[in-house]
């Protein structure tokens, strides 16, 4: 143990690196992902639940227009959308005078922007595809309830289909949150920027990246934890009965 | 017939002995490294010649050191070994002397510095050596070059950095708005930002920048074996040499617009008079 200790203080004492200064630039960076990708995640929820309902529509005037804007989402890199966002909007005439500037301006917005437009199409399809395998039979009896097409939905289908969406969506917010990465090359100090800030200062790269790894890392098993809960209690009556 | 190994051995060591313990000093040629292109240091012509003002300032210190100077070609990623390998003597390749390439290689005084400028947009008023003045506004750098180093150094606590994987970038955002200030290396800027003229968009705030040697470093040098010590002394006098006589900067002046020398100082000079 004492070993242990001794050992622990020499590598700690030599360490250059890992200052109060730079740790600070690190946690920035966790609370500045951890910011994105939460707020891009809600927004992005919120968004899917109503387009994944227009996905199926009847009328093609509604489900068209949402197909298409999956398909574009899903079908381009995070980091190209990214970089449309960021600098391809100053090339519209008189956005710097706009009202809108204030919002551009700062790297966040934009990067906000690009992760819930992105996470929107994924979550889109992701609560498409659980709200078209509900079982025909709970529709059927709903119908013969005599409910209208509102309440079956509220009711019926979309409890059932977020359920069954939910370990598909737990991948998302794990994609989401390593994808969130890439905000960095739009000078935002997340925690991929605060390990390019400190590779770039020391000259440190496995250091300062096997760092942010970490914390990815428990960040990434919280997430998996927090559903893994869920999902054992609004999944409990799919498992097989115990005892 | 074979050779015993014995015999190849000794003539070899006696060849080799007779080339150590010639004098230095009898060398009367220098094959300088270079890696071309890189404009308008060194370029070639559609003669199929080199030509830029490395070439000129190389050609104008070997007639100060008596010596006969040739070129050879060499990419930048090869350009160490290849003096190690003795492919050629001496390194005259904009190459800035760092505590790592001082491991491998001697280096002479250096004999130019690029220096770092602050651009702003001409209709600013930005006063860069008032600090308080600066507090809230966004400067962008390049992110882990000298640049960022500086800034980081001395504004940190003042100015909001930005930083940015490409000096592209930097100038994109500048253009679009987003950043106040750019302090960028002087002939990127002079490439990328329109600043110089009358009615420029732009323009430069204060002075260059080529200072502290701690964050800038000394510049680039010419660089050669650790053993060719005679070799660079003869080179550091004739840097000497041109900087003192104004040769220098008649042949900075026919390629450059700005100010990229490295003077050296007198206690520099001082054992070459």
């Amino acid at each position: 143990m004492e070993a242990l200790t001794t050992w622990w203080t020499e590598l700690l004492g030599g360490n250059a690196i890992f200052t109060a200064n730079t740790l600070e630039f690190y946690w920035n960076g966790l609370t500045t992902t951890i910011q994105l990708v939460f707020l891009s995640l809600l927004i992005g929820i919120l968004l899917a639940v109503p387009l994944a309902i227009g996905r199926g529509s009847k009328h093609p005037w509604i489900r068209m227009p949402i197909y298409a804007y999956t398909y574009v989402f899903r079908g381009t890199p995070l980091l190209i959308q990214l970089y449309l966002v960021y600098y391809g909007v100053v090339f519209f005439e008189g956005i710097q005078e706009s009202m809108f500037w204030p919002i551009f301006r700062e790297a966040f917005y934009p990067a906000l922007m690009a992760f819930t437009l992105n996470t929107a199409a994924y979550t889109t399809e992701i609560f498409r595809g659980a709200i078209k395998n509900t079982a025909k039979g709970e529709i059927e009896a709903a119908r013969a309830y005599g409910m209208s097409k509102p309440l079956m939905l509220r009711r019926i289908v979309l409890p059932s289909a977020f359920r069954r969406a939910l370990p598909a969506y737990g991948n998302e917010v794990i994609f989401m949150l390593h994808a969130s990465a890439v905000a960095s090359v739009v000078t935002i100090m997340d925690l991929t920027g605060a390990a390019y800030y400190v590779y770039a200062r020391f000259y440190a790269p496995f250091q300062a990246f096997i760092f942010v790894a970490l914390i990815y890392l428990c960040l990434t098993f919280s997430v998996m934890f927090v559903f893994r809960r869920l999902e054992r209690r609004l999944l409990a009556h799919l498992r097989p009965r115990e005892g | 017939m074979k050779q015993r190994p014995i015999t190849l051995l000794l003539t070899g060591a006696l060849l080799g002995g007779a080339l150590v313990s010639a004098p230095v000093s009898a060398q009367d040629s220098v094959r300088f490294g270079i890696d071309v292109p890189y404009e308008p240091f060194v370029v070639r012509d559609a003669d199929g010649e080199l030509s830029g003002f490395e070439i000129d300032l190389g050609n104008e210190l070997c007639d100060r050191a008596g010596l006969e100077c040739s070129w050879v070609e060499q990419g930048w990623d090869g350009i160490i070994p290849g003096l190690l390998a003795r492919k050629y003597d001496a390194i005259l390749s904009s190459m800035a002397i760092t505590p790592e390439r001082e491991r491998q290689a001697l280096f002479s005084l250096p004999y130019y510095n690029t220096p770092s400028v602050w651009i702003a947009a001409a209709d600013r008023d930005i006063d860069i050596t008032d600090r308080d003045s600066l507090e809230g506004l966004t400067v962008g750098v390049q992110r882990g070059t000298i640049r960022d180093v500086y800034v980081t150094e001395t504004y940190g606590d003042v100015l909001d950095i930005q930083r940015y994987g490409s000096s592209q970038d930097v100038i994109n955002d500048l253009e679009a708005g987003r950043l106040d200030l750019t302090f960028e290396d002087f002939p990127l800027a002079v490439e990328g930002i329109d600043f110089r003229g009358d009615d420029s968009p732009y323009k430069q705030l204060g002075d260059s920048i080529k200072t502290p040697t701690s964050i800038f470093g000394e510049g680039a040098a010419i660089a050669f074996r650790k053993r060719d010590e005679a070799l660079a002394e003869t080179f550091n006098a004739a840097i000497c040499e041109v900087y003192a006589d104004g040769t220098f900067d008649a042949l900075m002046n026919e390629y450059f617009d700005y100010d990229l020398s490295t003077r050296p100082s007198d206690a520099d000079c001082a054992d070459y008079q």
